[in-house]
């Protein structure tokens, strides 16, 4: 035990803290925690009254056990009656306890507020703070609830003491971030912000915090705080050390603050005064003079703070992207820490470079330290280190160094971590397939790929380069001539295998010209792997086989011989069965034409993102993408984030209902599942339960007019429609997807009406008859009574208009918001389409920020017309979006809000 | 803003652990499990940062303790380290040369002083002459307090 023991010790505390010590095994300690449980629930639960000072030592005990990481099921009414102590140890007891344990049992919770509501109001700073500090640590909701409007008025009360602001401002960001319906600043926005002038230093460092995260929600309302944050950043900056006094950290003034001012800016774009601008402009050249200074002192928290501005300076500067000077100046600093001593330093510089990396102004600059780069990929002891060198080769990487780059991440490739490699053969893939200037090349690049790393080569990979060589004839022959090579190797990678199966089976001919690779000579070649393999590649390679028969009659007795043997058509695998049946079959009896024309070569792929890219950025979140990379790929036409939009998968399980329209063939249509909204369909299956699928093929069509509402592998549902005011007609396409008729084939759709939205359908029967492969469509006329969201007719209309028509539909009915995480692409031209795509009109230059949509149109229904007024507020960062509607019909707001805030 | 800070010792113990967003304990025991077995992993050496989820992890190892504090991604890790730091030099003033022992003796001061210093994993105050004075003031309210009351027996066991 130690001798120091500050405050009040709680000796039995600390004999009880030494007895577990000393527990020589688990069971040990945990009899005697089960020891003094059962003392302290006898003492909590006996009759003598307990004085405060022993409810306190239980208390801490409890909490002791519990962070050994034992359960603790009582003790909280103990900790709560201690929360309402005049003596502040025993409060603060309390107060810790309810901190770490606290539960949303709702009892408890109200004993608790009241105990913190006494001490807000005792106006005894030590007090305030301990009810600070504890709304701070739970942030639940019902804390915000119950003080969100109390703590701004304490933040900014003129005669509250620093250290409770402080506390305050950071309790309020806390409840802001739980609950920021709640936490309106509204009247006490300005004073907030004035707090950036506040002459008390730890203030301002508590409040910047709040200021910032209210500014990246609405920077408007916060703009002012830009000046104020470059005023008192060029007075930090400027101060001389010994200035700030305790601020100044390692002779650096004030670097929290300072990191923290220039993270606000960030919020912003570059000031529009001119005079704010060149002082901010001058701030920052400080900053970088300052890194060239000799140290002041050795330490390397010295250096470290002075380092964290300097980062941080640098972000700001890359935020801008718009001063060339200082973004190449940046990248100069960032090229001498590539080189310094300090691990964090490279390791940071590294990271850093890669955002410069993809800034036009500084990408040239950042190119010029490629050989470092490649020599810390080569060279570093730290994983993590490697693992930033390749991020930055690979940001860095362009038609003029691609090669370079590629050689020297596949050499890395052969020792690298196992950790990175698979990201890695991402990287190395994406980059051969974007700077292939010759396909040769790119052929090479992934062969060795697979040859160096094959285990890490995804499905996505090795699928790609086969489509590009189907869709490139300049490179097919030199594909085959590579892998009919590569599969010389004694020991090579399956992967080679598959690859070598399919490019041979479709181009083989190519060079069977060539005695060493004869048709036979390449036929046994790929069947002396063929007992190496799994199931797949098997029937991939029985596959090339068959196309090897079309391709080289001559080797058609030897390839029979193979499919007829035991091991092959009585194979227990039953595709391997079947394939080996089927295609021995085939072989014998279909004439060479048809053969011809069975096995023709495959036709081009359609083009279309790479499908490594997209695996890339699945692994990664959207930010792992380069700006030039997402650029290119527009350039390129390449729809980047298509994955919402398409279609279903064919194997698609039946679901029985959807909210839109319901069809079922034969059996009657059951009754609609409660609450389940305006018309129901029952698709085509046994009626097992409600499956999610097919009504997220519906919600589809709340922005899209067409597309597939169903599918299995038995039948494919399309819907096409098209909307004038309050009529519509829908088409509904059912396609049979199987080689057989479909008797007495029965549709029924059936519109249930709901209570407030109501459509009239009619519809005609269609004929009981679909033949194989057929199509037949049915017409459905429907009619608006009521809204209905596709209903919709766009109106255009001034900023002003706008403006004008959002404040008359101010009543909180009226109004519906909601904020929700995107779930699908947050892309600028996805969304608006999608907007235009409701029907809508989308009104440019209306809102002030330009991230921001604005929307505005009509619900015609058979009676009436709905105004709606709709914007739609996306956070990249927090990949979140903010949808407010107004819309003069109350219901209908929160009924679109929610519909559509399934959409984004 | 900060997420956890943890402190363990070279064999894994834990010493603290500090939440600033509501996770469940599940989970807490979890990431615990992750955080050492990463941290303890390390060569010496390396870099004192790791990428962990969508977090950064910042870690420092002071005698036999390791300090671990993840911080957001767009938070500067070179100040994450010296808010560790910092809070070293906090406990080391108020335990006078503070040492593992200190802390397990006297886990709730830690909490206090952390207190102090971050609150809802942000910076509150990083004078150390303020936090200190905050903190010695109530050292002299508990004193003081627990001086005048003199029904409390504390050997009672």
């Amino acid at each position: 035990m130690p001798a120091v023991s500050k405050g009040d010790g709680m000796r039995g505390l600390a004999v009880f803290i030494s007895d577990i010590r000393n527990c020589k095994s688990k069971e040990a300690e945990i009899k005697r925690i089960n020891k003094e449980l059962a003392n302290i629930r006898s003492k909590f639960k006996g009759d003598k009254a307990l004085d405060g000072y022993s409810k306190k030592k239980y208390v801490c005990k409890l909490l002791f056990i519990f962070l050994l990481g034992h359960d603790i099921d009582f003790g909280h009414m103990e900790a709560v009656n201690l929360l309402s102590s005049n003596k502040y140890t025993e409060k603060q007891i309390g107060y810790l306890f309810i901190s770490v344990l606290v539960n949303s049992n709702s009892e408890l919770i109200r004993l608790i507020n009241n105990a913190i509501k006494n001490d807000l109001s005792s106006r005894n700073p030590t007090f305030m703070c301990l009810a600070l500090h504890c709304i701070a640590n739970v942030g639940s909701r019902e804390m915000a609830e119950a003080f969100a409007s109390e703590i701004p008025r304490i933040l900014v009360a003129g005669d509250t003491m620093d250290s409770v602001k402080q506390s305050a401002a950071l309790c309020l960001l806390r409840l802001y971030k739980t609950s920021p319906d709640l936490v309106l600043m509204g009247e006490w926005t300005s004073r907030v912000v004035h707090l950036l002038n506040d002459q008390h230093m730890g203030v301002v460092t508590a409040a910047i915090s709040l200021i910032t995260c209210l500014s990246q929600k609405n920077p408007d309302e916060f703009k002012t705080c830009v000046s104020l944050a470059v005023s008192r950043l060029s007075r930090i900056v400027s101060s001389a050390s010994t200035d700030l006094q305790d601020y100044t950290y390692y002779f650096v003034p004030a670097p929290w603050l300072s990191c923290k001012l220039l993270r606000l800016l960030q919020c912003y774009p570059p000031p529009e005064d001119g005079a704010v601008k060149g002082r901010l402009v001058e701030c920052l050249e400080t900053i970088l003079n300052k890194a060239q200074e000799p140290p002041k002192s050795k330490k390397v928290q010295h250096s470290n703070a002075k380092n964290a501005i300097l980062f941080e300076a640098i972000s700001l500067i890359i935020h801008y992207d718009s001063e060339p000077n200082l973004l190449v100046r940046a990248c100069n600093q960032l090229g001498q820490f590539l080189q310094h001593r300090e691990t964090n330093l490279r390791y940071l510089a590294l990271e850093s470079m890669c955002t410069l990396a993809s800034s036009e102004f500084s990408h040239e600059a950042v190119k010029t330290h490629i050989e470092t780069v490649i020599n810390a990929l080569k060279t570093e002891r730290d994983v993590s280190v490697r693992q930033r060198a390749a991020d930055l080769l690979y940001a860095m990487c362009d038609r003029s160094n691609a090669k370079q780059i590629v050689a020297e991440m596949l050499s890395y490739l052969e020792t690298a971590d196992y950790s990175i490699r698979e990201e890695m053969v991402l990287k190395v893939a994406i980059l051969a397939e974007k700077y292939a200037v010759d396909y040769s090349w790119y052929v090479d690049t992934i062969l060795n790929l697979i040859r160096i790393a094959g285990d890490y080569v995804s499905e996505e990979v090795w699928y790609r380069v086969i489509q590009i060589v189907i869709n490139r004839d300049d490179v097919q022959g030199y594909a085959a001539k590579t892998v009919f090579e590569a599969l010389q190797a004694p020991a090579c990678h399956e992967n080679m295998v598959k690859v070598g199966g399919y490019i041979l089976g479709e181009f083989g001919n190519l060079i069977a010209g060539d005695p060493r690779s004869s048709p036979l000579v390449q036929f046994n070649l790929l069947h002396s792997k063929f007992h190496l393999c799994s199931v797949p590649t098997r029937a991939l390679l029985l596959s090339a086989y068959i196309k090897f028969i079309n391709l080289f009659p001559e080797t058609k007795a030897t390839i029979q011989e193979v499919l007829r043997c035991d091991s092959q058509i009585r194979n227990s695998d039953v595709e391997l069965q079947q394939r080996a049946v089927e295609y021995l079959k085939l072989s014998s009896i279909a004439s060479t034409d048809v053969l011809a024309t069975v096995l023709e070569e495959m036709p081009p792929f359609p083009e279309r993102e790479s499908s490594i890219l997209a695996k890339l950025k699945k692994k990664k979140g959207p930010g792992a993408v380069s700006v030039t990379e997402l650029e290119d790929n527009k350039r390129e036409g390449g729809e980047l984030n298509g994955g919402g939009d398409r279609g279903p998968d064919t194997a698609s399980t039946p679901s029985p209902s959807a909210d839109l329209l319901g069809i079922r063939s034969a059996a009657p249509v059951g009754p609609a599942p409660a609450g389940a909204g305006s018309l129901l369909v029952d698709v085509f299956s046994e009626a097992g339960p409600a499956a999610p699928s097919t009504r997220r093929h519906f919600y589809r069509f709340v922005c899209k007019n067409n597309g597939v509402l169903f599918e299995n592998q038995l039948l494919q549902i399309g819907i096409k429609s098209e909307y004038r005011q309050n009529l519509g007609r829908m088409y509904l396409f059912y396609g049979n997807k199987t080689s057989v008729q479909f008797a007495s084939f029965m549709f029924c759709v059936v519109a249930l009406l709901d209570t407030w939205l109501q459509l009239n359908v009619q519809t005609k029967q269609v004929e009981p008859l679909v033949e194989g492969g057929a199509q037949i469509q049915q017409v459905l006329n429907i009619e608006c009574l009521t809204d209905f969201s596709d209903f919709f007719q766009p109106t255009e209309m001034a900023s002003n208009d706008f403006f004008q028509r959002w404040k008359q539909l101010s009543q909180p009915q009226q109004e519906a918001q909601k904020i929700f995480k995107a779930n699908h692409s947050m892309d600028t031209e996805v969304l608006k389409a999608k907007l235009l795509g409701l029907g809508t009109a989308l009104l440019d230059n209306v809102d002030p920020n330009p991230e921001n949509f604005v929307c505005a149109g009509v619900i015609q229904t058979k009676s009436q017309q709905v105004g709606c007024l709709l914007r739609l507020e996306p956070n990249a960062q927090a990949q979140m979006y903010r949808l407010t509607l107004r819309c003069s019909k109350d219901s209908v707001s929160k009924r679109l809000c929610e519909l559509l805030a399934q959409q984004f | 803003m900060m997420r956890f800070l943890l402190l363990f010792s070279r064999q894994g113990k834990l010493r603290l652990q500090k939440w600033f967003t509501p996770i469940s304990e599940r989970e807490k025991k979890k990431i615990i499990r992750d955080m050492t077995n990463m941290v303890l992993a390390r060569q010496p050496r390396s870099c004192n940062f790791l990428d962990w989820k969508d977090l950064k992890i910042i870690y420092k190892r002071y005698a036999s303790l390791y300090f671990c504090l993840a911080i957001e991604n767009q938070e500067n890790e070179l100040l994450a380290l010296e808010i560790i730091h910092r809070y070293v030099e906090l406990l080391d003033k108020y335990f006078g040369n503070v040492c593992e022992l200190d802390i397990i003796f006297n886990f709730e001061k830690a909490y206090f002083i952390l207190d102090e210093f971050i609150i809802g994993g942000e910076v509150q105050e990083t004078s150390k002459q303020i936090v200190n004075r905050s903190i010695e003031a109530s050292d002299m309210l508990q004193e003081f307090q627990v001086g005048a009351s003199t029904d409390t027996s504390p050997m009672s066991e």
